[in-house]
């Protein structure tokens, strides 16, 4: 291809990226250091509301916002430093409770408890999807054919059905009332509360995320499953190398890009756990990152939202995922230099 | 063909249903509203779309949207739907209008007491009230002897007598769901035992005796309920009721009306609904309006087109075809034993809810933050002293402090 052809191939996604992914990053970024408040001012008012059979009226000091004189509510935008990130980590409160060597007293702190929870969420769950991809690509490679396709359709349905649905569907099995807790409760003859403990909230996450994620998994494994030497399988057999031995020194080297592969893509996604905090309601005993961050940025009911410490806890999640993937994609670059790939 | 006459059959009936006989006039200006999507507002937007031209969004988390729509130009919708906190960002933006003139135009049918004035401006129409209440299943306390519950104590030994003798699953409910739901009866509680959230200076004050207190009620409370109900929102509580899971609950007045819907409900006419228990000073509860609010940035033919609609979405033909869903501040309600809860709180002293900025903040703080006190996980002095502090930072950062 020739230069020319090149870049007028990559100019339209290279500007999509720019507008839609670099800019919006760069103004969460300038905005994690800014504080922009309302100008608050002091005014006695009598509100009037409904009581039951005659109205309620009170005066009061109230606390309003400031109008410009077109009407607009006056916004002022303070450079703080990392005074965001400082209110966001609670760095003393941190060191002690690291001091003290007391998880009890860092899960007090709720940016270090929904950190505690995703990087656990992550490192759990990895090893678990990839050990199930795998063993379900190498099943269903060995199935006779008539059988492949209706097995490769049923076994990637978990992936195709929207997270949060999903989810909801788990939480509906499991709660109080849920046809598993009741068949549960009867087999065992105990009151079974799954959503009452935050060791159950994040084993059913686990489940969940394992039972959704794992297709994806498969079908990468068992597209690369195609693709190794069936002569070099061959000779193994020959030298009388075993089931296991052939899969520990050939098809596991063959795709070990191929598990770096989905490793980065479900670290990426498993860092930013949301929809199992937010379908199970378990943010009383189990919350993420990321849903930390979209608890700053919804408002409440008088309009109030903490914008600047959503930005700061964003960067941070981005901060978050950079480092965690960092020795995946070293190795990838190192393998690509050595010109493995 | 065939098909063609079956389609033009679904035009004429789309067509004639929507009749114009419950309207007083042909609407013929486009209105838009936005609002919560509960049964009473399902009732009134239905009424006012009878008048022809209006597009109802009902939407639970209309409060994500209502700021910014309304602060378009021109705004998204002519007409709001608003709770008694969910105005405050509307007033504090000052996007919806006075209405005055259009009371004095339109508003021959509604009460005084229906009208929201602030610094003696009518900025809303009320349409109904709301507040939490016992609710409590009599044939369960006649044959247990057990007498109409007045105090928190008083719950909490119907509740122990309840459990000995084993009738239902759980012998409380609540909607203890964290954040936005378990702040309230938090709020709740606190206002009930004489408490004041805020000192000099817009500070926290609750890290105190009163808080205390209410805190460990709540955990009292806790003991008889179904073990996830941190979970629990007023739906799921409604539900237990209804399907004979529980024998007593704090709910919504709007909820009340459910317990006698024979399609959804097994309790008909065994529920009774009572004043909410009484905290050191007052009830154990808050006292919330819904109503109505016009948006300032439209034109005023609009804005007149708008509240005419709505009148005619609040007017008495609406409220005695729907009597049970709301206790209706509208003439015409005729309030049945579904509202008897909501009067008897409101009687026996019940504080309105101390809407306003500063206490959003708090009511996120303490959502987020009374569960650690419920679980165990702290004590009740910290759990406070860090709702204090979760609430300091916010408010500073909002320029509160």
């Amino acid at each position: 291809m020739k230069k020319r052809d090149f870049y007028f191939f990559v100019v339209p996604s290279l500007l999509m990226m720019f507008l839609f992914i670099a800019v919006p990053l760069a103004i969460v970024f300038k905005q994690s250091f800014f504080i922009t408040q309302n100008v608050f001012e002091k005014v006695e008012v009598e509100t009037c509301t409904p009581g039951f059979l005659k109205q309620i009226c009170e005066t009061k000091i109230e606390t309003k916002p400031k109008l410009d004189e077109n009407g607009n509510v006056i916004e002022v935008s303070v450079f703080v430093g990392f005074e965001n990130y400082k209110n966001l980590l609670q760095i003393n409160k941190f060191k002690n409770a690291v001091y003290n060597l007391s998880l009890n007293e860092i899960e007090k702190i709720n940016f270090w408890k929904a950190f505690r929870f995703t990087i656990s969420f992550c490192l759990i769950t990895l090893p678990l999807v990839i050990f199930l991809g795998l063993l379900i690509a190498l099943t269903v490679n060995n199935l006779t054919r008539s059988i492949k396709g209706p097995v490769i359709f049923i076994s990637l349905l978990p992936f195709i059905i929207t997270p949060i649905i999903g989810a909801l569907a788990i939480r509906w099995l499991f709660v109080g009332e849920g046809i598993l807790t009741a068949i549960l409760e009867y087999l065992m003859q105990k009151d079974i509360a799954m959503f009452a403990n935050a060791w159950t909230l994040e084993l059913l996450m686990i489940i969940y995320r394992v039972w959704h994620v794992a297709p994806f998994a498969f079908i990468v494994f068992y597209a690369g499953l195609q693709t190794v030497n069936k002569e070099i399988l061959e000779s193994a057999v020959i030298d009388g190398a075993n089931r296991f031995e052939r899969l520990r020194y050939i098809i596991i080297p063959h795709l070990m890009p191929l598990i770096i592969f989905v490793s980065l893509i479900h670290l990426m996604d498993s860092y930013r756990v949301f929809e199992e905090i937010v379908a199970f309601s378990s943010q009383a005993y189990v919350i993420s990152l990321q849903w930390l961050t979209y608890d700053f940025l919804i408002p409440d009911e008088t309009g109030n939202r903490l914008i600047n410490r959503a930005s700061t806890s964003a960067m941070l999640t981005m901060v978050g995922v950079s480092i965690i993937i960092t020795p995946l994609l070293k190795r990838t670059w190192e393998d690509y230099r050595e010109g493995k790939l | 063909m065939k098909i063609k006459l079956f389609l033009l059959g679904i035009a004429f009936a789309l067509v004639s249903n929507i009749s114009w006989a419950g309207c007083g006039f042909t609407n013929v200006t486009e209105v838009r509203s936005l609002s919560n999507s509960f049964d009473a507002w399902k009732a009134v937007t239905e009424a006012m779309s009878e008048c022809g031209n209006v597009t109802a969004t009902l939407d639970s988390e209309f409060k994500d949207k209502q700021p910014d729509a309304f602060a378009a130009n021109p705004s998204l919708y002519e007409i709001g739907g608003v709770s008694g906190s969910t105005i405050t960002p509307l007033l504090n933006a000052g996007t919806i209008r006075p209405l005055d003139d259009l009371v004095a135009k339109y508003g021959q049918n509604l009460n005084p007491n229906q009208l929201i004035k602030i610094d003696g401006k009518i900025m809303g129409i009320a349409m109904s009230v709301n507040n939490q209440h016992l609710m409590y299943r009599k044939d369960i306390f006649d044959n247990l002897g057990i007498a109409e519950p007045k105090t928190h104590d008083d719950v909490l030994a119907a509740a122990e007598k309840i459990k000995a003798a084993n009738v239902v699953d759980y012998p409380f409910g609540a909607a203890y769901k964290s954040g936005w739901n378990l702040a309230e009866e938090f709020v709740n509680m606190y206002l009930g035992n004489g408490g004041e959230f805020f000192g000099d200076g817009n500070a926290p004050a609750i890290n105190n005796a009163a808080g205390v207190k209410s805190l460990e009620t709540m955990k009292k409370l806790t003991a008889y309920m179904d073990p996830e109900y941190l979970t629990s929102d007023s739906t799921y509580a409604q539900k237990q009721m209804q399907q004979e899971k529980i024998a007593m609950a704090y709910l919504w007045a709007t909820r009340a009306g459910a317990m006698d819907n024979a399609e959804e409900s097994k309790v008909v006419g065994k529920i009774v609904m009572a004043s909410a228990p009484m905290g050191d000073v007052r009830p154990a509860s808050t006292l919330w309006w819904d109503g109505i609010v016009i948006a300032k940035n439209i034109s005023d033919a609009k804005a007149d087109a708008a509240f005419k609609v709505a009148m005619e979405g609040l007017d008495t033909e609406m409220v005695t075809a729907n009597n049970d869903d709301a206790v209706w501040l509208i003439t015409g309600f005729n309030p049945g034993p579904s509202a008897a809860g909501a009067s008897a709180t409101a009687a026996n002293g019940a504080a309105p809810y101390p809407s306003g900025s500063r206490m959003g903040v708090m009511h996120t703080a303490l959502g987020n933050g009374i569960a650690d006190f419920l679980t165990g996980k702290k004590d009740a002095t910290s759990a406070l002293a860090d709702i204090e502090a979760a609430y300091t930072s916010a408010a500073k950062e909002k320029g509160l402090m």
